[in-house]
């Protein structure tokens, strides 16, 4: 809203987590998706496991807090804060690995027991690169590859029956290629109910009366040295 | 799975309460390598905030195959605390929180008033503590004269410099009490009452005649008015779903850096060589199978409860946990406050503290209010009977969850032999400074060195897999 020049287009926080099998590639896409930039080896997350990116729709601007997990996952000991009022999952699996769909498929059932009942889905199934309808450069390089070149272990119709099912949305992507990546995020955005957008976040909000919102204190702003003088003591 | 675990940590930390997730995070984000593991199913321990049907079964006061907690909404919006604490607002949990980054995963709001009791019984009175010198000259808790003379003691509070000897109105801090200084001031009973009980936060009397000890009374009742002057309506702010958020933020600032995290596993033996812990044996439950696992540890550090015979226990707590649905009488309805009942306004040695929180917050339903009163135990019957001035503030009360006093643990070594860290237990003060002080003294034993939290995440290393 601070932002000069155009006018404004309504704006709000949207808050997404991601959750799926360790080395499936969810840093991959956020640093796709927020920097479009792509290690070769990344590193497992460690230092910056939360970042924010807007995404522009016609009408309104949503700024997506994006919650990579780090590790708390592994040993299913994810706190109740990771999915607390998030509006938006993308549960990733690597379609060159049949485990990591039913680990996908746990975290789907986690979230429709922990998270709000409102919130938007996406089964995302990654490495696209490294199979034969992946889109950009092949999977050439990678010795996992067969001879055909095509690591696919994971049929697109399988993945995308169980999305269907589940109503959750679904995308093949490659995070090496940026291939669809973008895409999973702005169908996302667009999912997001407008309702659910007005109130600042997730349902407990929404019965809070909007007066509650300035009490919000800001802890980073200045601290108050000038107390000598406004206060006594 | 058990092959994830590493066979060496430099820390593992036993218990996920406040204490510990602070440390584990600070800990991780200099580069340990941490194993931090919880013998419950959820992070906090005896910290952590519950719902009202967690709460119903903790207690056990309902009848069986009756389920009281179905009248009271959904039990998701119910985050009720164990342990009532709020942060000061200028105070050093909240500079812990800012250094480290830990306040993008919480939101806060302000507690909305500070209170104070003076007298007993029907002809009490609870009104607001004055934090500055105007609200000195208004307040109802002091006569005119009275009011006068606050009024220039607060504003001597403010200027006061320790190295300064020109503001020490001739006294010499060195060897001054409270006392002296407040007898300078001709400062009534009842008004040092509330500056020493619901300003300077002291639980008890003791601090008044500590020889040397008025700097740090004046220290404490300057970041309670830097704590008011910050946002405006009280020296406390409080996490919106309650304080249960916080070990999480923390642990999940820990996780980042490569903290390993075990919820259900419990501790099955501390393993010793020449009389120092070097490892844990334990054992993961909640899946299919158990999983049984073997590491080593350089330091490991924990909550009282996983080293019984490591501890003694230096007094209790009794504690009511309320739930209402009304604001507390005199508090302007608030929707949360804390109140103050000094120990000489009501015969005890000990200050009653009673914290109130709402809907407001997160965590309750609207229209409820949850209260809860506590105390040091003075006597080892009749518990109730020294919560009741606290319980009479409260009006009609729909729940009440009382168990038996909480015994408060300390540790008896120092953990430099045996190479075993034990935090205090949460003691009934109404806010987290004695929390971080643990902290911090625990921190300077494990490192060598004292805690330096400014510039924490900056130029930071990050533990190797
Ligand atoms: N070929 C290919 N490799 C990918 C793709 N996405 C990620 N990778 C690689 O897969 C490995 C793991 O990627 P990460 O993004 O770290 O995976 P993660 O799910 O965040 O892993 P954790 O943080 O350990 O849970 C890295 O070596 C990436 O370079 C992709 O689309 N194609
Ligand atoms: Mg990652």
């Amino acid at each position: 809203m601070a932002d000069s020049g155009n006018a404004p287009k309504p704006s709000s926080s949207v808050k997404l987590v991601l959750l799926g099998e360790a080395a499936v590639g969810k840093s991959s896409l956020v640093l796709r998706f927020v920097n479009n930039d792509f290690q070769e080896n990344k590193e497992p997350t460690i230092g910056a496991a939360f970042l924010t990116q807007k995404c522009n729709l016609p009408t309104r601007t949503i700024k997506f807090e994006i919650w990579d997990t780090a590790g708390q996952e592994r040993f299913a000991s994810l706190a109740p804060m990771y999915y607390r009022n998030a509006q938006a999952a993308l549960v990733v699996y690597d379609l060159t690995k049949p485990t990591s769909l039913i680990k996908a498929k746990h975290w789907v059932a986690e979230l429709q027991r922990q998270a709000s009942p409102g919130i938007v889905i996406s089964l995302v199934g990654n490495k696209l690169d490294l199979t034969n309808d992946g889109a950009g450069d092949g999977g050439g390089e990678e010795g996992a590859a067969e001879d055909s070149g095509d690591a696919r272990k994971v049929t697109t119709e399988e993945a995308k029956t169980y999305a269907e099912d589940e109503g959750l949305l679904f995308f093949e992507t490659s995070a090496k290629t940026g291939y669809n990546v973008t895409e999973v995020f702005t169908a996302i955005a667009n999912s997001i109910p407008e309702t659910s957008l007005k109130t600042a976040r997730g349902p407990n909000a929404s019965h809070a009366p909007s007066r509650t919102e300035e009490q919000r204190v800001n802890l980073n702003g200045p601290r108050d040295s000038g107390a000598k003088d406004s206060c006594a003591c | 799975m058990a092959d994830e675990i590493a066979p060496e940590y430099d820390v593992v930390v036993l218990g996920t309460g406040l204490t510990e997730c602070i440390l584990s995070g600070v800990l991780s984000v200099k580069g340990k390598k941490v194993l931090h593991i919880d013998r419950n199913d959820h992070y906090g321990g005896e910290a952590s905030s519950i719902n009202l049907e967690a709460l119903f079964k903790k207690y056990g006061n309902y009848a069986k195959g009756t389920e009281p907690w179905k009248q009271y909404g959904r039990m998701n919006d119910w985050n009720i605390d164990l342990v009532p604490k709020f942060l000061m607002s200028s105070g050093e949990l909240t500079n812990i929180l800012v250094s480290t980054d830990v306040t993008r995963y919480l939101e806060f709001k302000q507690v909305a008033g500070s209170y104070v009791q003076q007298g007993d019984g029907p002809k009490a009175t609870v009104a607001k503590v004055p934090s500055d010198a105007a609200e000195a000259l208004r307040s109802p808790l002091m006569g005119l004269f009275e009011k006068r003379r606050m009024k220039s003691f607060i504003e001597w509070v403010g200027q006061f410099d320790v190295k300064d000897s020109a503001t020490h109105k001739g006294l010499d801090m060195s060897t001054c009490t409270m006392r002296e200084v407040y007898d300078k001031f001709g400062l009534e009973a009842g008004t040092k009452d509330f500056a020493g009980h619901a300003m300077a936060l002291y639980q008890t009397d003791a601090y008044l005649d500590i020889k040397g000890g008025a700097p740090e009374a004046v220290e404490r009742l300057k970041l309670y008015g830097n704590s008011v002057a910050r946002y405006g309506k009280s020296p406390y702010i409080y996490p919106l779903y309650g304080l249960g958020e916080l070990p999480q933020g923390f642990a999940r600032l820990s996780a980042i850096y490569g903290g390993t995290y075990m919820l259900n596993t419990s501790v099955d033996e501390l393993v010793f060589e020449d009389g120092k812990a070097v490892g844990i044996k334990a054992t993961m439950t909640g899946i299919e199978p158990e999983m049984k696992f073997e590491t080593r540890a350089k330091t490991i550090l924990g909550d009282p409860s996983y080293f019984p015979d490591k501890v003694t226990v230096v007094g209790h707590v009794l504690r009511a946990i309320c739930i209402l649905k009304h604001p507390l009488a005199n508090t302007n309805d608030s929707d949360s406050c804390q109140i103050i009942i000094p120990q000489s306004q009501v015969g005890r040695k000990n200050d009653i503290y009673v914290a109130c929180v709402s809907s407001a917050h997160n965590v309750c339903p609207k229209g409820y209010w949850i209260a809860i009163v506590s105390t040091i135990a003075e006597t080892s019957a009749n518990h109730h009977l020294e919560l009741a001035p606290g319980i009479e503030r409260l009006g009609r009360i729909e729940e009440q969850f009382m168990g038996p006093p909480i015994p408060l643990y300390e540790p008896i070594t120092d953990g430099t032999k045996d190479n075993i860290f034990i935090s205090k237990s949460y003691d009934p003060s109404s806010h987290f400074e004695t929390t971080t002080d643990d902290v911090r003294d625990i921190y300077s034993r494990i490192a060598g060195e004292e805690l330096k939290v400014e510039g924490l995440r900056e130029g930071i290393q990050v533990a190797a897999e």
